[in-house]
């Protein structure tokens, strides 16, 4: 009863921001002086057509509430507009692009778990010795490295000097885009490496200090169930915590890498709209990226009491 | 959600071995930079912008210590200039959210109740977009430039620095010399302003610093993507575009050393802001 009514509580949160951050997207448009067909119009020849489509699409005419209703409307229904660049609906220009990024971002996902989780539990098992001192070091320098000084040191020495991968583009068929997303996912994941690695150490090194853990030990258990049982696995919540911040963090970031990497992916479709001024498109990669943060993270404030049953009963993981 | 809040002290404090020597390298560094950004015009060997066609893409040499770029211009003259936006945008995003965090942080931590809610509410909304997200949509909204940006970079980062505030207010709130003031006969204005106010400032105002090398990058980011600061101006971001395309060709110079500058600052940012947080001192809640 109060797990259903916890759930109905996050939902509600949920709801709210959702709501709150469509506003935030939709009435930015207000925030330009002047006359809005000329913003939306921007760059190019107001055509009779053109002022007609465009006036149809945002209903110019109509009262503020009542365009931003429409607009609800419409993208509750999956219809994010036309792009004014592409003569295409939105979603059509989106659903093209978001293989390349879904890819970029699963591959760097893997590689954040992979490298985040064992250099945080290395180091943190390592505790003060020389180990611990060389993944702590290796994490700070990763972490000063941006994700478009990452790909520019990447494609000079991994694509240019020694030519094992491409810089330029996401290939063709599975192994070659594979094969093509190495380079760019390395670039992306880099910073989130370090966040995950640092929160893993810290998370594991709290918990292997605690007094459970030394009565664990004490009663005689092995060491590796030990850790597995009862220092991983209260470790979770933290790690959790901060994947869901990756989310919105690996969206943006893909913006840069696919920009360096030459990658047609939703990151470089927002940079090119905002270049070519193509407002329904950037406004439509706006706010799904915050849709998508938002809903993970309440995702993961849902779930996280599944893994950690204290959280449920509102006594922190501490 | 406290967790932007989590991942953003652990993403941009990168903790560096502190040491008296780091940390006097890195003020050493920083202060030459600044001093550079500032007598730029004095200091740099050549026009930032003069082409000179047929020396371009040269090496380093006594001339061009750096080398020049794709159009023959001397890079360590356009860095000299381009430490000028890197580092003044940062600066004022720093200010403005340093100040309006920790007066609405002040405002919620303090009245407690529904403007909490409301400004907690508000905060969440305003996490809900990266701060190079919301920047981005400034450049779509209101043009290229870092006028824009610096003003959606600002506002993103004033809810870290309110939650911050306002959470060491709350705790402040409940000390003992709060209510012996209020025993006395003092006004909350009075004792939230000239009591609390500069007991919170200092911890706020270091942990600020560290938000500085994170804008910075971002901000950079913003001119690499080619919607910040526009070409022909020297800005770190923007000469690591405009070095892209000979990226490939083997010139790796005109792009790696913004890129590296870049680097350098912000971790020389970092080391003076965890020196600052940690002389300090205070509680900083988790």
């Amino acid at each position: 009863m109060t797990a259903l009514r916890r759930v109905a509580g996050k939902l509600g949160a949920l709801l709210l921001t959702l709501f709150l951050a469509s506003l935030l997207v939709f009435f930015s448009r207000f925030l330009v002086p002047g006359d809005p067909l000329s913003f939306l119009l921007r760059g190019r020849k107001p055509s009779a057509e053109a002022v007609a489509q465009v006036s149809a699409q945002y209903g110019l005419d109509l009262p503020p509430w009542q365009q931003y209703l429409n607009w609800l409307a419409g993208v509750l229904q999956g219809d994010l507009g036309r792009s004014l660049q592409y003569r295409q609906d939105v979603t059509e220009v989106i659903g093209d692009r978001l293989p390349v990024t879904l890819g970029l971002v699963v591959m760097a996902g893997a590689i954040i778990a992979v490298l985040g989780l064992t250099a945080g539990i290395v180091a943190s098992l390592n505790r003060g010795r020389i180990l611990d001192r060389a993944v702590l070091v290796g994490l700070t320098v990763l972490g000063a490295i941006p994700s478009f000084v990452g790909s520019i040191v990447l494609i000079a020495v991994f694509a240019v000097q020694l030519g094992w991968f491409p810089s330029f583009g996401s290939g063709e068929g599975f192994l070659d885009t594979v094969y093509h997303l190495v380079l760019p996912s390395i670039a992306l994941a880099l910073v989130f490496v370090v966040l995950v690695g640092k929160v893993t150490r810290s998370s594991m090194v709290e918990q292997l200090g605690r007094e459970h853990v030394e009565v664990a030990t004490s009663r005689g258990l092995k060491r590796g169930t030990v850790i597995r049982r009862h220092v991983v696995r209260n470790s979770i919540g933290p790690i959790l915590t901060v994947s869901g911040v990756l989310v919105a963090g690996l969206l943006v970031a893909s913006a840069i890498v696919e920009a360096a990497f030459g990658l047609a992916g939703i990151g470089s479709l927002l940079v090119q709209s905002v270049d070519r001024l193509d407002f329904p498109v950037v406004q439509a990669i706006v706010l799904l990226v915050v849709a998508a943060f938002v809903t993970v993270n309440a995702v993961i404030d849902v779930l996280e009491p599944l893994v950690d049953p204290r959280a449920a009963a509102g006594v922190g993981a501490r | 959600m406290t967790t932007p809040t989590l991942a953003m002290s652990v993403l941009r404090a990168p903790r560096v071995r502190r040491s008296s020597t780091t940390f006097a390298v890195s003020a050493v560094f920083l202060s030459a930079v600044t001093v550079a950004a500032i007598l730029a015009p004095v200091v740099a060997p050549y026009d930032p912008n003069h082409v000179d066609l047929l020396n371009f893409q040269a090496g380093p040499s006594t001339a061009h210590w750096l080398g020049t770029d794709s159009l023959g211009r001397d890079i360590l003259s356009r860095m000299i200039y381009g430490a000028r936006t890197a580092l003044l945008a940062p600066l004022l995003v720093v200010v403005f959210s340093t100040v309006v965090g920790i007066l609405l942080g002040l405002l919620a931590g303090w009245r407690g109740g529904w403007i909490d809610a409301v400004l907690g509410r508000a905060f969440d909304v305003v996490f809900a977009f990266p701060a190079l997200l919301l920047a981005i949509m400034a450049v779509a909204l209101f043009g290229k430039g870092l006028v824009g940006p610096v003003i959606a970079m600002s506002i993103a980062f004033t809810p870290f620095v309110a939650r911050l505030t306002r959470t060491l207010v709350a705790s402040e709130r409940s000390r003992p010399y709060v209510a012996a003031y209020r025993v006395q006969g003092f006004g909350g204005a009075f004792i939230a302003l000239r009591r609390v106010l500069p007991n919170v400032t200092p911890i706020v105002g270091a942990q600020s610093t560290l938000n500085f090398g994170y804008v910075l990058a971002e901000l950079a980011a913003l001119s690499f993507l080619g919607l910040g600061v526009q070409a022909p101006t020297a800005d770190w971001g923007a000469m690591i575009n405009e070095a892209q395309s000979g990226l490939i060709g083997g010139y790796f110079l005109p792009a790696l050393v913004p890129a590296l500058a870049v680097v350098f600052v912000v971790v020389a940012v970092n080391v003076i802001g965890e020196e600052l947080s940690d002389r300090i001192g205070g509680e900083l809640p988790a």
